[in-house]
């Protein structure tokens, strides 16, 4: 192993060896999987040739199926039939219109959404990872090999239940997960990278069921979110639903319908709509149960349906340009991406408001799997020369609850990622020991119209007068959009901190019994999957100390401080060897604490050469 | 190290925001946790917090009114988050003229011409004060200084309430 050549000094690191990493769309309709083979991004297809995987899983007491072959069952089997699953990640069951879902639907404990099957009663966190086995599972075999790392896209105006959710699902699915990427940034790679456009582009992403636009400028490789909005409700889904609620008006329906008829309904108006975007008019043809009816449904009654929901993405959009602080002028290029983007009218008045033709060449179904491969390949190493940054933002305010049932907003929307803030506050009560956190997020002023992430508490607080106690609370928002919080009184010293654990999401306890309970992992030993991961841990710490001794070992490291660092290595690299799991990572903490130092002189080091390199340039 | 040096630029209230934009994609192109996505959990730690640091810096560095805040707080006296304590009646008077006028708005004819309108006179403000502030810092009058940015605090204030006026009358 290339590790041992470490203790000898001058010597060069083993060639970099090409890893696996794929990037995954994971859509409310479709998902596909991509990567970068012979330096170009391409989809992945399944043994007969398809790239894309219907979003639809379905459950029989023993056995799980996904895709095309799901979907099949979902008007003779509705009941065990889950699509759209992605439209109740990181949900309260109490946030969801029930009369829309065609499945049945009961609430948790904690107040989640669960779907009721042969299987048992699933949380949407199971069911999406079940569609991400299947993706990687593609991948493995079609890249005949373990794969390393995989980037994950979210629609840019996910909160930060369902982002987690996604991580979540991920987790369960056995992935490394090297990064959360936001589906229009993707979407801005795969164009970007592809014409080595420079100016301000907006990527209006309309999938099945999200939206989300984004205002990008690109420099040189650097992508840089500067606005982003959306909404994370509406897509091609509430156009069928539209096309729906028409069909059954029109055939004298009544509105409570079996499970059965809500699919077939849904499934001839999604039919429908597809038909409307090459043809005037469509026939639509109803024949279940007692009801035979047949019907046609021009384009401009089609459009007159949906207009609403056209007009309320502009919108978003309008508000997009006006927190970028951009106008419709700047807009060098807009970018269409998701199969919703198919419809005409969404085309058009897209022109309409940006006053330009809207790029579509390329596939709007790929787009974002392709941008997603192309940046899980840099992730992973595989292309150290890169010149791509992707610089994200928050899509929705975070704050706290104050005095009064108000929100004071932390991090406002837009703000580039990742981000740290801190905000003071007092005690309102004489002697007032203990304080808690209520964590939010949104735009609006009132707590009860945001969305609640989490609440903790902070105690211990030494008995002061009212006012007296200074509390730091800081939000830390990483570069997947994830939220961690921790308070402190500062006089004191008390602390408390979280990781963010939305209200609505899984604990780390239901996550790891979910892992124990996924087929994937029932057979084998769970304990060897940890042991797995923290020898992988090992290695990373490992692998990235050598390649930093090489660098800049000589310049930053008394000899002393060298050779100690070599020798926790060596040290470290034996115990990997072994199969005691927590000596593992109590090897990884000691190499941990006596690299610290040389860590942040690395940083520093990289910010004077940061300073340098610009410098230079300005001469 | 304030924001000023993990830039490279002398404290100074006149900044170029082009190199300013190009400092500030070198720095995030070497600390990014995006370049640490293979490197030990530490590392990635510590790439969060420097990249979290640089976003700060920048955010408050190409703002000018947060700029002009920051320095008075590197130069002087912190502001940031004190209670009001401007008094100045004839600014306050002024205020609570603009403020009626921002009632009235959403009963007004026009009133996304009227927000418009208000928009550029408010940003035309912002802009004078901030050209006084520069005049003050430069002399070292930070008492008088400190003012004009309350001043500008009250006005982007003023603002924020017109573009969420703004919002609500577009039914977002």
């Amino acid at each position: 192993m290339a590790l041992l050549q470490i203790a000898e000094p001058g010597q060069t690191a083993a060639p970099h060896e090409h890893k696996l990493a794929v990037g995954i769309d994971l859509g409310t309709t479709n998902s596909l999987v991509a990567s970068v083979r012979s330096g170009s991004a391409e989809t992945l297809v399944d043994k007969t040739g398809r790239d894309i995987l219907p979003s639809v899983v379905h459950y029989t007491t023993d056995s799980v199926v996904v895709g095309d072959d799901a979907a099949q069952q979902a008007i003779t089997d509705p009941e065990n039939t889950i699509s759209s699953v992605k439209r109740l990640m990181g949900k309260a069951f109490t946030d969801i219109n029930t009369t829309r879902i065609p499945n049945v639907l009961v609430e948790s404990a904690s107040g989640q959404p669960l779907i009721k099957t042969v299987a048992g009663e699933l949380n949407p966190v199971q069911v999406s990872a079940e569609i991400l086995k299947a993706l990687a599972a593609r991948a493995t075999e079609t890249l005949a090999g373990e794969l390393n790392g995989v980037v994950i896209t979210v629609p840019a105006y996910f909160d930060d239940a369902q982002r987690q959710g996604t991580k979540d699902a991920a987790n369960i699915a056995g992935l490394n997960v090297l990064r959360l990427l936001n589906e229009p940034t993707a979407a801005a790679i795969a164009y970007g990278l592809d014409a080595g456009q420079e100016g301000i582009i907006a990527v209006y992403d309309l999938g099945g069921g999200t939206f989300d636009i984004s205002i990008l400028r690109l420099n040189k490789g650097v992508f840089e979110v500067l606005a982003t909005g959306g909404d994370s409700a509406l897509g091609g889904d509430d156009f069928d639903h539209l096309v729906a609620d028409w069909i059954s008006a029109e055939a004298g329906l009544v509105s409570e319908q079996s499970l059965a008829m809500q699919r077939l309904l849904l499934t001839e108006a999604k039919h429908a709509k597809q038909a409307l975007t090459d043809n005037d008019s469509v026939e639509i043809n109803i024949a279940l149960e007692a009801v035979n009816w047949q019907g046609i449904l021009s384009r401009t009654t089609f459009e007159d349906l949906i207009q609403p929901l056209v007009k309320r993405t502009l919108l978003a959009c309008r508000r997009s340009l006006k927190d970028a602080d951009i106008s419709k002028d700047d807009v060098l290029e807009v970018v269409m991406v998701g199969g919703s983007t198919r419809v005409p009218l969404v085309r058009e008045k897209v022109g309409e408001f940006f006053a330009q033709e809207p790029l579509t060449s390329i596939n709007p179904d790929k787009v974002v799997a392709i941008g997603a491969a192309i940046q899980a390949d840099v992730l992973v190493g595989n292309k150290p020369d890169s010149d791509l940054l992707l610089l994200d933002v928050t899509p929705l305010s975070l704050g706290l609850e104050t005095m009064g049932n108000l929100v004071e907003k932390v991090i406002p929307r837009n703000t580039t990622i990742p981000v740290a803030r801190a905000q003071e506050f007092t005690t309102f009560k004489d002697g007032q020991t203990a304080m808690t956190i209520h964590v939010l997020q949104g735009e609006r002023e009132l707590v009860d119209d945001c969305r609640s992430l989490a609440r903790f508490s902070l105690t211990g607080i030494p008995p002061m007068a009212a006012g007296a106690a200074h509390i730091r609370v800081t939000f830390q928002v990483d570069a997947d959009g994830l939220l961690s919080v921790s308070a402190m009184e500062k006089s004191s010293g008390v602390s408390a901190s979280i990781q963010v654990k939305p209200s609505y999401g899984l604990s780390d306890n239901e996550v790891a019994n979910m892992l124990k309970d996924s087929m994937t992992y029932a057979k084998e030993d769970v304990t060897a999957r940890m042991l797995a991961e923290q020898q992988l841990e090992a290695d990373r710490v490992m692998e990235s100390l050598i390649v930093a001794l090489q660098q800049d070992g000589k310049a930053l490291l008394s000899d002393v401080e060298q050779s100690a660092i070599e020798t926790a290595i060596q040290t470290l690299y034996q115990i990997r060897q072994g199969n005691d799991r927590d000596a593992i990572e109590k090897e990884i903490e000691t190499v941990d604490k006596l690299t610290q130092d040389f860590a942040a002189r690395r940083m520093d080091a990289s910010i004077r050469k940061a300073l340098q390199g610009q410098s230079v340039d300005k001469v | 190290m304030n924001h000023f040096e993990l830039f490279g630029l002398p404290v100074n209230f006149e900044l170029d925001n082009a190199s300013l934009a190009i400092t500030y994609r070198e720095l995030q192109r070497s600390l990014h946790p995006d370049n640490f996505a293979n490197n030990s959990e530490r590392e990635r730690l510590l790439a969060v917090q420097k990249s979290s640091q640089v976003n700060d810096a920048y955010s408050i560095l190409k703002s000018p009114i947060q700029r002009a805040e920051y320095i008075l707080a590197v130069c002087h006296e912190d502001i940031r988050g004190e209670q009001q304590t401007l008094q100045d009646p004839m600014f306050l008077m002024q205020q609570m003229e603009q403020h009626e006028r921002l009632e009235e708005i959403p009963h007004s004819a026009d009133p996304e011409q009227e927000i418009a309108d208000f928009d550029d006179e408010l940003t035309l403000s912002i802009k004078a004060y901030l050209q006084e502030f520069n005049k003050l810092i430069s002399a070292e009058h930070y008492n008088d200084a400190a003012n004009v940015v309350r001043k500008l605090k009250f006005v982007c204030k003023l603002q924020t309430q017109l573009s969420t006026l703004e919002d609500s009358l577009l039914d977002y």
